[in-house]
């Protein structure tokens, strides 16, 4: 089993802030605008946001990797 | 074979995308139109696809290309000509892009909170000086929506009448290209002037901080500059001035909802994202030539040709979005492209919401009787214009 892992490629972000909006314990937004991964490891009770900051981001920079439960529509 | 239909058409009704949108969709995933300039063009309509082709590298935005389907007249000489951002690709977008981007990060925008909340305030005790009726568009919606971006960039006030002058003429897709140069001949002249005057006297704001920075390390020309102030400045005041009057005639017509903001104004920002996403003024914004045959769900965008995924269409899919033409502030999904979709998606995307809620919020606390003086039906729509709305909202209160 693997843990659910989130990555944020910094080279991809296009700064739209749609993490840090989405899932702020989860993303910050620095000052040049690109987004922060501050927990790449998000608790089970997180991984809804998780799985709607991916969802979200425009430009793919945003991914949720791992053994996620069964994903329900994305919503909060 | 018939010659295509004529792109784009008006909407049925003020506040949804035009009801053809949907028998396309149900159609198929692309629909071969014909654009005012004569060309041919691909739509797509569906929330999957449109997302879809947004994100491909292949989506590009450059209009210097011949086949770019620019929709007004003018358009594309212009975008061909001053380059603004939103008409680049990458890697010359992505530079412009960054540069810009810190501007509008959420902790900048929330930090203007203040500032526009008193511009609100202002706005409205001005408009309920005046004797009604009077045009919620010019009287309010224009005046907070420039005087926010203006400070934001560092315009100051008094230029804020001639910006406004200005922003009439670029914001119609009925002016003529040489009309459109005018203008914005004289917007890049005030914008020129005040490059000129924050390099000698340094304010806190974008204006000030680009010409200091970028322009002075020579990562960006002097004429780039001022394109992307230019676009900056148009984009951010248009959208919103379009936005605020319609949804505002939006609550009024739908009180079951104002009176649930009323009751919990926690509610807002939800709302705000319901009306981006029901009456998705931007509709017609992303303009696309395909580089590489892009692949869809069921269908392939050939390389060559132009396309233009429909943010109104995807917002209104109901394979997205259960039930698409009700409006609920209490909608479950989030995933609406009223801001587009890809590396282009709105930049100031942040800053529109803010600005909407408040604009919305101190206009209805603070005129709670307000009331159309005009029968809905007759609403005056703003169907030639890039960014929709309506020409005037003649209110009461």
């Amino acid at each position: 089993m693997n843990a659910p892992r989130l990555r944020a490629d910094r080279a991809r972000c296009t700064g739209a802030g749609q993490c840090a909006r989405t899932a702020p314990t989860l993303f910050d937004q620095d000052d040049d605008g690109l987004a922060v991964l501050l927990i790449p490891n998000p608790p089970v009770e997180a991984l809804s946001q998780a799985r709607l900051a991916a969802d979200l981001c425009p430009s793919g920079a945003i991914a949720l990797h791992g053994d996620l439960p069964r994903a329900r529509p994305i919503t909060e | 074979m018939s010659t295509p239909a004529d792109f784009p058409v008006p909407r049925t009704c003020p506040f949804t995308p035009p009801d053809s949108y949907d028998a396309m969709r149900a159609a198929g995933p692309l629909t071969r139109v014909t654009i005012p300039s004569g060309k041919r063009a691909w739509l797509l309509t569906r929330h999957t696809d449109v997302r879809a082709a947004l994100a491909d590298p292949a989506a590009s935005s450059d209009a210097r290309n011949p086949d770019f389907p620019a929709l007004g007249h003018g358009e594309q000489q212009v975008a061909a000509e001053l380059r603004p951002f939103i008409r680049m690709d990458p890697p010359d977008h992505t530079l412009v892009r960054r540069m810009l981007v810190g501007e509008f990060t959420l902790k900048r925008t929330r930090a203007l909170g203040p500032v526009i909340e008193q511009t609100c305030h202002e706005q409205l005790a001005r408009m309920l000086s005046l004797t009604p009726p009077v045009d919620l568009v010019t009287e309010y919606a224009n005046r907070v929506s420039t005087t926010v971006i203006c400070h934001l960039l560092g315009v100051p006030t008094e230029d804020l009448e001639f910006f406004r002058s200005i922003t009439t003429v670029t914001g119609a897709r009925s002016s003529t290209a040489e009309q459109v140069g005018a203008a914005l001949n004289d917007l890049f002249a005030l914008i020129n002037r005040l490059v000129d005057d924050k390099t000698a006297n340094p304010c806190d704001d974008l204006i000030s901080r680009l010409a200091l920075g970028p322009l002075e390390r020579g990562e960006i020309t002097r004429s780039s500059l001022l394109s992307q102030i230019g676009i900056t400045l148009n984009a951010g005041h248009e959208t919103s001035r379009n936005m605020i009057p319609l949804a505002a005639v939006a609550l009024l017509r739908h009180p079951d909802q104002l009176a649930k903001l009323r009751d919990d104004p926690g509610r807002w920002p939800a709302a705000v994202d319901e009306l981006l996403r029901y009456l998705s003024v931007a509709d017609t914004i992303t303009l696309r030539v395909a580089t590489a045959d892009i692949e869809l769900e069921g269908a392939t965008i050939p390389a060559g040709d132009a396309f233009i995924p429909l943010l109104g269409a995807a917002n209104h899919d109901p394979a997205a979005f259960a039930d698409p033409h009700v409006f609920d502030i209490d909608r479950p999904e989030r995933h609406h492209v009223a801001f587009g979709y890809g590396v282009h998606q709105c930049i100031g995307q942040n800053l529109g919401r803010l600005e909407l809620e408040i604009a919305l919020r101190v206009l209805t606390d603070g005129a709670p009787a307000l009331a159309l003086t005009e029968p809905f039906e007759e609403l005056p729509l703003k169907d030639t214009s890039a960014i929709f709305g309506l020409e005037q909202v003649r209110v009461s209160w």
